[in-house]
């Protein structure tokens, strides 16, 4: 067996109890909790009261307008000394969740506001309340035109976790990392990690496609293909 | 009975219904006719309360609410009069992610909570009723225009309201697809279903309506039986549109 795939399956072990144990968690965790923030935000700019919106735009402002990187530096050895000292994981998922939530806002308003006008009114009209209305008939249709530009938004993140490594989270990429500090082999093993993401990324876009499925089974949409 | 008083409706400076008053009977048909811009659809919006009127009094049955500039109107109130009311879009506006039978299930499952066996039946005999059974789990996206028509109206008549609101039902389809629509819309008439429907399709008016009223910038201009207004309409402005809509019915190749 040649040198370098020894080496790659040596470390595979590694590598994958990283992504296992921290790189899918946080990938989730802040995916559910960053898109929840993003819903909560989008219903704020389309129906909250003015103060309340210009206050979420403002975060959304911060945080699409800032380097991800350097909001985990905040985060994380920026926030202690205002005496605010959080370990690794949970600096990283706030970071991530922030970042996530100013994305996810901007396609989720876009996708609510493109369900017709005349779809609420329909709602209205069987005796919906405005909760019903969103929940059964906006929200549906809203969720089909979203998935495309949230799946970018989530596939991005598998990959920006590798930033954590930076306030020392062992995740993937830090354990890639560890493994060239004592084998002095960087093209291999970061190959490994590339290979690793790539395949993480190619499991999420099949997802996406069978779930883009599922919600146009109604069909009623352009179906452009080349 | 529904009764419309004194109906003011503007956006901005505009004043789109300049108090109309209007009494709908029960059991009977009433079109709302006039040219485009008199306020024919801003009024039955008004009786459903999608558009709320400026100023004015809306009394469905027993129940009453009176608008007042300036004024607030409490949304359960707002509900419980639009709940006596189904309407029908000029677009259909189907609920695309439901197929035919869950579209006239919709309000009966959320609104009502009625179980969902329940629910089945009432919407599959509206469904038969209006000649569409057989589609009852196709996706609206894969009906014609006068099938999308059909099943709505089966949605709207589903939590049986006491009135059906027709906003243009036929405007959007063509002759023959219009036929289908206007059938069953004739089909209620005779049941005794009360109506009330905007509308510049004539045969569909003259067909089916027994009230007629004529709108024409935001103020009622003439109103009476149907045979009466259509026939020998009383003003000079009723006369003329009259006029104008049988020569394009004429042009059309459908005279009536």
């Amino acid at each position: 067996m040649p040198h370098w795939l020894q080496l790659m399956l040596d470390s595979l072990g590694p590598l994958l109890w990283a992504a296992a144990a921290f790189t899918a968690p946080l990938t989730l965790l802040s995916f559910a909790f960053g898109l929840a923030l993003g819903l909560a935000v989008a219903l704020i700019r389309l129906f909250g009261p003015k103060p309340l919106v210009a206050l979420v735009r403002f975060y959304v402002w911060i945080f699409r307008g800032t380097p991800l990187l350097v909001q985990l530096f905040l985060i994380f050895y920026g926030l202690p000394s205002a005496g605010i000292l959080l370990d690794a994981f949970t600096a990283a998922l706030i970071g991530f969740t922030l970042n996530i939530g100013a994305y996810s806002s901007e396609i989720v308003r876009a996708a609510i506001g493109s369900v017709a006008k005349g779809q609420w009114e329909a709602a209205y009209s069987i005796g919906m309340t405005w909760s019903q209305a969103m929940r059964r008939t906006i929200l549906p249709q809203a969720g089909r035109v979203a998935v495309p530009p949230l799946s970018n938004t989530f596939i991005s993140l598998v990959k920006d976790t590798s930033l954590a490594a930076a306030i020392t989270v062992p995740e993937m990429f830090q354990a890639a990392q560890r493994i060239v500090a004592v084998t002095y082999e960087p093209l291999i093993l970061y190959v490994e990690a590339a290979i690793l993401y790539l395949a993480m990324s190619s499991v999420l876009s099949a997802l996406q496609t069978r779930l883009e499925g599922r919600l146009g089974r109604y069909g009623g949409f352009l179906e452009a293909r080349a | 009975m529904i009764g419309l008083a004194d109906i003011e409706k503007r956006f901005g400076d505009t004043v789109v219904l300049k108090g109309v008053s209007v009494v709908i009977p029960e059991g009977g048909v009433t079109a709302l006719v006039g040219p485009s811009g008199g306020g024919k659809s801003t009024l039955l919006r008004c009786i459903n309360l999608l558009e709320l009127p400026t100023s004015g009094t809306v009394r469905i049955g027993d129940d009453t609410l009176t608008f007042r500039p300036g004024g607030k109107v409490a949304t359960a109130d707002i509900q419980r009069l639009r709940r006596q009311t189904g309407m029908v879009f000029q677009n259909f506006q189907l609920f695309p992610h439901r197929t035919a039978i869950e579209n006239v299930m919709e309000g009966l499952r959320v609104v009502l909570r009625w179980p969902e066996a329940k629910a089945r039946e009432r919407a599959f005999s509206l469904l038969e009723k209006v000649g569409m059974a057989a589609k009852a789990d196709a996706w609206p996206a894969t009906l014609s225009g006068g099938q999308q028509q059909r099943v709505a109206i089966a949605r709207a008549l589903a939590p049986s309201p006491k009135v059906l609101l027709c906003d243009e039902p036929t405007s959007a389809l063509d002759p023959e697809l219009a036929q289908e629509v206007v059938d069953v819309l004739g089909t209620l008439a005779r049941e005794g279903t009360t109506m009330v429907m905007a509308t510049h399709d004539l045969r569909l008016a003259s067909k089916i309506a027994r009230e007629v009223v004529f709108l024409d910038g935001g103020v009622v201009v003439e109103t009476g039986p149907s045979d009466q207004v259509f026939g020998a309409p009383e003003r000079e402005r009723t006369r003329r549109f009259i006029a104008t809509l049988r020569q394009e019915a004429a042009e059309a190749g459908k005279p009536i």
